[in-house]
């Protein structure tokens, strides 16, 4: 693939500028956060065109923006960020992408890496069949077109009513675990048959479960709010999605804003951004079968936690009670969101289209749950399989130039097939056993695309959210073992 | 003799270079990269016989509803397709018999879960070789 030879103007140490006039028709410039180093790996690809064609999309306010965790998507980049007028302008299922509501949850426990450590062979193993990964190891929650109706309106809700959890996990979760305005009906009958075997799997890819341990805490008093408390803690990571029916609403809506684009005559340089005015009936009903998804996902995520509640449970012998396994919090990091943002001094109602993104409002939103009020939102920035993760703080900086959002992830830097040929699954394997980390997978050549090689290094992604100020970094940590699907 | 197909490089994906002598040879190659990808095909048996017929507006928006009918019907059939013969194929027109096998974990290594095929890149080309397609599929 070609580099990347357009022009960039550097706006201070961590902004560069993608001037409107890069390309006729974008609307707004585009806006990279990144460190001069990461620039030039960002050029390798086309990421940054991603960043310019986004800026065409009708009614998109302030800027086209992406996160310092930027790589090459389809139609819109990975880590990229879009805020559309919700009077005038477009949602567009690119902007959200096929894993809808792919997010993480993290839970902490009162248990130490010195009582984990000796257990976490069996662990791993308890876990490993205790959550289904995917196809062919179907869900262990059999639900009807009927329940999956209501699991799709309600989703953490109806997951912790079925006794997956309790009830300070919603409190815990962005939105609290629901979006209101979804719609079992906006969703096709494909995308149900599709969810109705994959509820409650964690699937495979780049998703995975992690026993963590903090290793290093930047704010104690904010990490103490989070129950937090001391290096060798351990802490649980789950990353996964709306598997299936997510899939499915995606390229659904891909097809239908297609048509839709050109009914309402809106130009664009890249056909995966096919998009549609969020007041049209195309556009209300892909918000409404997103937020289906996304309730999927939450409940998803809500019944894996509970299963590995019950896992620690059964290998530790003691109560979830005093395991202390309280939910920390639950983003989402690919979603559409109807919110509020003051743009030139008005307050204007916004699309914000967060892809590979993570929402970051500051201290004091009305979003953000009341334990955390005085700190900010949680953010949970999940590493590569293997290397360190950080939890991170929303702030005001986020809130004024970026929509409250911050990176999601280290990035992809190395294609999977890249990364393969580099490293054998086997290898990665016996490496990260070597560094302490015990791994169970259902296939060993997948481990090879997600080895470490082929990300960028988190710790400069986060660095370059923090000194940025879109995000605060609070605590880093690092795995003990590994689940992948 | 042709190579049906090619994996491409792609940073967050992969995606499949096709060659096909003829648009259905193409469609059928498109179909056999897909399942290669997540699986070993020759651990696949093609007992199960299994008719598609869709239709599109445009042949590249007919190929990607191809592939990711044919992902459809594996999540939800839990079937492995191996040989495709179409029938009958028109640009916006597609009727074919799929031979695989019953998702079976204890034969059936999976290497990895494909979401969908996507519009990024999609194109079809023809030569004198033949037929050339590039679909980028998320993973």
């Amino acid at each position: 693939m070609s580099k990347w030879d357009g022009k960039l103007r550097k706006l201070d140490a961590y902004r560069w500028e993608i001037s409107p006039d890069y390309k006729p028709g974008m609307k707004v410039p585009g806006i990279v956060y990144a460190s001069d180093a990461m620039m030039e790996s960002i050029k390798e690809d086309q990421s940054l065109e991603q960043v310019a064609n986004v800026a065409f999309l009708p009614g998109i306010m302030k800027y086209s923006l992406a996160m310092p965790d930027i790589h090459w998507g389809y139609g819109f980049p990975i880590g990229g960020v879009a805020a559309t007028r919700v009077s005038d302008g477009v949602v567009s299922p690119g902007g959200v992408g096929y894993d809808i509501n792919c997010g993480v949850r993290l839970l902490k426990t009162n248990l130490t890496e010195e009582e984990v450590r000796p257990r976490i062979r069996d662990l791993i193993n308890h876990i490993f069949n205790n959550v289904p990964s995917g196809l062919g190891s179907e869900g262990k929650i059999v639900v009807s077109e009927k329940d999956l109706k209501h699991l799709m309106a309600e989703g953490a809700h109806w997951a912790v009513k079925k006794g997956y959890g309790q009830k300070g996990d919603l409190d815990a979760t962005e939105e609290m675990g629901c979006m209101r305005d979804a719609d079992p009906d906006a969703v096709s009958s494909k995308a149900i048959k599709r969810g109705m075997p994959q509820s409650g799997t964690l699937g495979s890819g780049n998703h995975f479960l992690e026993i963590q341990t903090v290793k290093e805490i930047f704010d104690q008093a904010a990490a103490e709010a989070m129950g937090i408390i001391a290096p060798g803690q351990v802490l649980i990571l789950i990353h996964t999605g709306s598997r299936g029916l997510g899939h499915q609403v995606c390229g659904d809506y891909l097809r239908i804003m297609e048509t839709a684009a050109i009914k309402y005559s809106i130009r664009l340089p890249d056909k995966q951004l096919a998009c549609a005015p969020i007041q049209s009936d195309e556009g209300k009903k892909y918000l409404s079968a997103m937020a289906c998804a996304a309730n999927y996902a939450w409940a998803n995520r809500q019944c894996i936690a509970h299963w590995i509640r019950e896992s620690f449970a059964a290998i530790f012998h003691k109560s979830l009670e005093s395991l202390g396994m309280d939910q920390v919090y639950d983003v989402a990091h690919n979603i559409a969101k109807i919110e509020t943002h003051h743009v030139d001094g008005k307050a204007v109602s916004v699309c914000v289209h967060r892809k590979g993104a993570t929402r970051a409002f500051p201290p004091h939103h009305e979003d953000v749950p009341e334990k955390y009020k005085d700190i900010g939102q949680p953010v949970l920035i999940p590493g590569d399989m293997g290397r360190v993760s950080y939890i991170a703080l929303g702030s005001e900086k986020a809130l004024a130039e970026t929509f409250g959002s911050t990176c999601h992830g280290a990035g992809r830097m190395q294609s999977r097939g890249a990364a393969k040929r580099s490293q054998r699954g086997s290898d990665v394997a016996h490496d990260l056993e070597a560094r302490g980390i015990t791994i169970k997978t259902g296939d060993m050549s997948a481990l090879a695309e997600e080895a470490s090689e082929a990300y960028k290094d988190i710790t400069q992604v986060i660095e370059v959210a923090h000194q940025s100020g879109i995000s605060k970094k609070v605590v880093m940590t690092a795995p003990i073992g590994v689940i992948k699907g | 003799m042709e190579t049906p197909f090619e994996i491409i490089d792609h940073t967050a994906d992969i995606g499949i270079a096709v060659q096909g002598s003829t648009l259905k040879h193409l469609f059928e190659n498109a179909a056999v990269g897909l399942f290669s990808m997540i699986t070993d095909l020759t651990a696949v048996e093609d007992s199960i016989e299994y008719p598609i017929n869709i239709s599109s507006d445009t042949k590249e928006n007919l190929l990607v509803d191809w592939l990711n009918e044919l992902i459809y019907v594996y999540e939800v059939e839990h079937i492995i397709f191996k040989h495709f013969n179409i029938n009958i194929l028109s640009d916006t027109a597609l009727e074919a018999l799929c031979f695989g096998d019953s998702l079976n974990n204890k034969r059936h290594l999976i290497k990895r879960e494909v979401k969908a095929a996507t519009y990024h890149m999609l194109s079809i080309t023809n030569d004198i070789n033949g037929f050339h397609a590039t679909v980028i599929f998320d993973i």
